[in-house]
């Protein structure tokens, strides 16, 4: 389903730190309401950013050592990494104009 | 996508949808149109005790499912997207989009609700995500074996403190006054609960940190004295503001912004309805909010009769 991809701790350096573009990473869990409500929008800047951004989606309860080691204290956050570094991000539910002016700036 | 309805219902929380439930089996051809997340608030809250038939409560989400699932059975359309403006052009109403679709229809029902109101202190955008939160069941596992303030006396901060003490080491209430507005069964969970210390009289001045919270500086109200509290953590639970900036100005509100209605949910505007917690009343819960969109959907149902006999 979709294309945002899903990202694991065993995969986050190779996918998220050593990737050659930018990358947003959509921080979650099934049971906080926000995040549902951002998913979408996540889903459709995938498909519109297709080639330009890598766009993933990490599970906080799956992956507690990640979520720790960026210190997330409240979710969903959309954070972005540029050559390995956070280069920014955005915690809450944020409208699809907000997210795609910040990815636009980003780029 | 079709473009004209008999009623659009603004809002998918539990009076939107009841109101679409009644809509529907009256076989008005329906719109309703939710700008976040289908339920509302009730998304966020872990469990909802008070709403009559589930005998051990029922989480929000799971209620939010249930009822959308009971409208669409009869046959209500839902989309999702922003309402920008609400027009009426007397016999007929417009609701126009953000994305720029507008609809038009002979009734509308505005069930936008509200959503929590912000402290407007120092710190509090600064530390949204590193510590600041208004959503206790998105961000509580965040802060096992921390230190955590809830902020306000109400229901909603009572039932979120109690919930995060599934995951904190200290929950501190504050409260600007010396006595609680909540619920009597919720205090009494509160005053039992050991992990809890209330902090009476006493408002927030401003969060402080560096990159995350380190605490909040706290003023007591009686002797102005001020002090910081070590936490890691503050949940806000101050209260509501209601969503109506896509009304009419012709839409009488009341000076706090809630839209006034008579007895059968009607507002100033003939054809506009308000439902749930974005209308003037005293109790804004699920319970009252079901029963106003019944209401409001039936009222509705009869003014639209009422335009086909003229």
């Amino acid at each position: 389903m979709g294309n945002a991809l899903k990202v694991e701790a065993s995969s986050w350096d190779k996918e998220v730190l050593q990737a050659d573009k930018l990358v947003l990473v959509d921080f979650w869990a099934a049971w906080c309401g926000p995040c549902q409500m951002v998913a979408p929008v996540v889903e459709e800047l995938a498909t519109e950013y297709s080639g330009k951004v890598k766009v993933m989606k990490l599970n906080t309860d799956e992956n507690p050592e990640i979520a720790g080691k960026y210190r997330i204290m409240g979710i969903p956050t959309l954070m972005f990494f540029k050559n390995g570094k956070i280069a920014d991000q955005v915690v809450g539910a944020a409208s699809k104009s907000q997210l795609k002016t910040k990815i636009d700036s980003l780029l | 996508m079709k473009k004209e309805y008999d009623i659009i219902i603004i809002g998918g929380g539990p009076a939107g949808l009841t109101a679409g439930l009644y809509t529907s089996r009256a076989r008005l051809d329906t719109l309703l149109i939710e700008r976040a997340l289908i339920g509302g608030q009730i998304v966020t809250t872990d469990k909802v005790e008070n709403y009559p038939g589930f005998e051990q409560g029922i989480s929000g989400p799971e209620l939010a499912r249930q009822m959308e699932a009971q409208a669409k059975r009869f046959g209500l359309e839902i989309t999702s997207g922003r309402v920008v403006s609400a027009e009426d052009k007397g016999d007929s109403k417009s609701v126009r989009l953000e994305d720029g679709n507008e609809y038009i229809c002979k009734a509308i029902i505005v069930a936008s609700g509200a959503e929590p109101s912000k402290l407007e202190v120092e710190g509090e955008d600064k530390y949204r995500g590193r510590g600041v939160s208004y959503c206790a069941t998105c961000d509580g596992a965040f802060f096992k074996n921390l230190k955590i303030a809830v902020i306000g006396g109400g229901d909603s901060a009572i039932e979120e403190a109690l919930f995060l003490t599934k995951f904190a080491s200290d929950v501190y209430v504050v409260h600007r006054r010396n006595e609680l507005r909540a619920t009597k069964i919720l205090q009494e969970r509160l005053f039992a609960n050991p992990k809890i210390k209330m902090i009476w009289d006493s408002v927030v001045e401003k969060i402080e940190g560096d990159d995350f919270i380190k605490g909040v500086l706290l003023k007591n109200v009686k002797t102005q004295k001020k002090n910081l509290l070590n936490v890691d953590g503050i949940f806000i639970y101050v209260g509501t503001r209601p969503n109506t900036e896509f009304l009419p100005n012709s839409v009488k509100l009341n000076e706090k912004g809630y839209i006034m209605t008579d007895d059968n949910m009607s507002a100033s505007v003939p054809g506009i309805f308000a439902a749930g917690d974005i209308r003037a009343k005293l109790l804004k819960q699920v319970s009252t909010a079901v029963g106003d969109g019944a209401t409001a959907a039936f009222a509705a149902e009869r003014f639209i009769e009422g335009l086909s006999k003229q």
